[in-house]
C-alpha cells in the first residue's frame, strides 16, 4: 500500500498539472477569439475572388494562362504537397490528423511527391523520416501575416511554372466550429475550372462579355497569382483558428481528467488514512486489554 | 439607406473587401474607382467591366452623402447592378495614421532620391504611392470636419 505521504505528493503534482492545463486553455480561448475573427473577416475576400474568377474563367480559354493548364497524372508526374501543421503540440489530434492525411495522399497518389511544409510539427515528422522536402516554412504562426502566405504562394507558383512539379496540393485543417475541425485536401494548382466555375456568377452574366482594362491577359497575370496567395492565406488562417480550437478542447479535457484523477486519488488517500487510524486504535485497544 | 426602387434613383450593390476584412456592403447611387489606367465613375447600368486598381481615392455616393476610402492595388468587377472591389489595401479616412503615412512618404522619398544600388526602387515607388494616397484621403476627412 502506498504511504500517505506519497499519495499526498501525487495529488499535489496532479493539481499543478491541472493548473497549467487550465491556464493553457484560457490562453488558447483568447487566442482563438482573435484567430476566429481574422478568418471570418478573410472569408468574404476569398469568396468574392472566387466568384469574380468564376465569372471570368467561364468566358476564356484556359490556354490563356499557364496557371490554368492542367497536366496529365502519370507515374512520372510530380506533385508538391503542402501540409499545414501547427508550430506547437498539446492540441489533441490536430497535427496527427493533418499529417496522416498528407501521408495518405503521398501513398495513394501513385506519383512522385515532394513536400512543402508549414509549421514545426510537420517539419519534425516528415523531416525525421527523410521525405523529399521542397520548402519548409515554420514559425510563421506566431505572427501570421499576408506576406507569409504570399511567400508560400510564390514558391508554389514558381515550382509549378518552372515545370518542376505538375500539381500542387494543399492539406490543412479547416476551422468549422470550436469543437470541430476537418482536414481538407485541396488542389491549389493548376487552378481547376470546376473549382472556379462553382461561383454564383451563373447563367445571367455568363453571356455578356466584359470590357477589360487593361487587357484580359494582363488582368489574368495579376489576378491568378493573387488568387493562389489568397487561397494559401485562407488555409493558414483556417489552420491557425483550428489549432487554437483544438488546443482549447484538448486542454479542457485534460483539466477535466485531472479533476477526476484528483478526486479519486483524494478518496483513496482518505481510505488509506482511515485504515491507518483504525489500525492504530486496534493496536491501542488490544494493548490496553492485554494489560 | 436608399431602397431598391421606392421612387428614388436606381442603385448599385457595392461591395468592398480587402484581404483582412469586408469594408462596405451597401446599396449606393454612384461610385468612382481609381483604375490602374485612370479614374472612372460607375452609375447603375454600367457595361460589365473588369479592371485592375491603381492606388487612389475611391468614393461612393448614397443620396447626397459621399464617402471616401483609400484603396490600393487589386481588382474591380463592374456589372450593371453591382460592383465588387477586391483591394489589397482599403482604409477609411478615420483609420489612417497620418503621422505614419507622413513618415513612410519621407522614407520613400529618400530612397528614391538616393542612387539605388541595392535598393528596390519599384518598392519605394509603391510605398510612395500608398503614403500619398493615404495622406490625401485623410486630408479630405479633416476638411469635412
Amino acid at each position: 500500500m502506498p504511504s500517505l505521504i506519497d499519495l499526498r505528493r501525487r495529488v499535489r503534482a496532479v493539481k499543478n498539472t491541472q493548473q497549467i492545463t487550465k491556464a493553457m486553455k484560457m490562453v488558447a480561448a483568447s487566442k482563438l477569439r482573435r484567430a476566429q475573427e481574422r478568418i471570418m473577416n478573410a472569408r468574404p475576400y476569398a469568396v468574392q475572388m472566387q466568384r469574380v474568377l468564376g465569372g471570368l474563367a467561364a468566358r476564356v480559354d484556359p490556354a490563356i494562362h499557364p496557371l490554368l493548364v492542367s497536366r496529365p497524372r502519370t507515374a512520372d508526374s510530380k506533385t508538391l504537397v503542402i501540409v499545414v501543421t501547427g508550430d506547437k503540440g498539446l492540441c489533441g489530434s490536430f497535427n496527427t490528423n493533418v499529417i496522416k492525411a498528407g501521408g495518405n495522399y503521398l501513398a495513394e497518389s501513385g506519383e512522385k511527391c515532394v513536400l512543402g511544409l508549414v509549421g514545426k510539427k510537420g517539419r519534425d515528422f516528415f523531416g525525421r523520416r527523410g521525405f523529399p522536402i521542397h520548402f519548409d516554412q515554420s514559425g510563421i504562426f506566431q505572427k501570421l501575416q499576408y506576406e507569409d502566405a504570399a511567400t508560400i504562394g510564390k514558391l508554389a507558383i514558381e515550382a509549378f511554372t518552372s515545370g518542376e512539379v505538375d500539381r500542387v496540393m494543399l492539406v490543412f485543417n479547416e476551422f468549422r466550429s470550436v469543437i470541430s475541425q476537418r482536414v481538407v485536401v485541396d488542389q491549389l494548382l493548376p487552378i481547376g475550372r470546376e473549382e472556379v466555375e462553382g461561383g454564383t456568377a451563373g447563367a445571367a452574366t455568363a453571356q455578356i462579355d466584359y470590357l477589360y482594362e487593361p487587357s484580359a491577359q494582363e488582368i489574368f497575370n495579376q489576378l491568378l497569382p493573387r488568387y493562389v496567395e489568397v487561397q494559401v492565406y485562407r488555409a493558414l488562417l483556417e489552420s491557425n483558428a483550428a489549432f487554437f480550437a483544438a488546443q482549447m478542447t484538448a486542454m479542457d479535457t485534460a483539466t477535466k481528467n485531472s479533476g477526476e484523477m484528483i478526486s479519486s486519488l483524494t478518496l483513496y488517500m482518505n481510505k488509506v488514512r482511515q485504515a491507518a487510524i483504525t489500525r492504530e486504535i486496534i493496536e491501542v485497544v488490544s494493548g490496553a486489554s492485554a494489560l | 439607406m436608399a431602397g431598391e426602387t421606392a421612387g428614388s434613383a436606381p442603385t448599385l450593390h457595392l461591395r468592398i473587401v480587402s484581404a483582412e476584412r469586408s469594408l462596405v456592403d451597401a446599396q449606393v447611387h454612384e461610385v468612382q474607382i481609381p483604375g490602374a489606367e485612370g479614374y472612372f465613375g460607375v452609375l447603375p447600368g454600367h457595361t460589365p467591366l473588369l479592371a485592375t486598381l491603381g492606388a487612389g481615392e475611391l468614393w461612393y455616393r448614397v443620396g447626397q452623402v459621399t464617402t471616401y476610402l483609400a484603396v490600393a492595388l487589386g481588382f474591380a468587377e463592374v456589372l450593371p447592378d453591382r460592383v465588387t472591389i477586391l483591394a489589397q489595401i482599403a482604409e477609411r479616412p478615420e483609420e489612417i495614421d497620418t503621422a505614419r503615412a507622413e513618415a513612410a512618404k519621407k522614407r520613400a522619398e529618400e530612397r528614391m532620391n538616393k542612387p539605388a544600388i541595392d535598393m528596390d526602387s519599384e518598392r519605394a515607388r509603391i510605398a510612395m504611392m500608398k503614403s500619398l494616397i493615404r495622406l490625401q484621403v485623410a486630408a479630405r476627412a479633416r476638411t469635412r470636419g
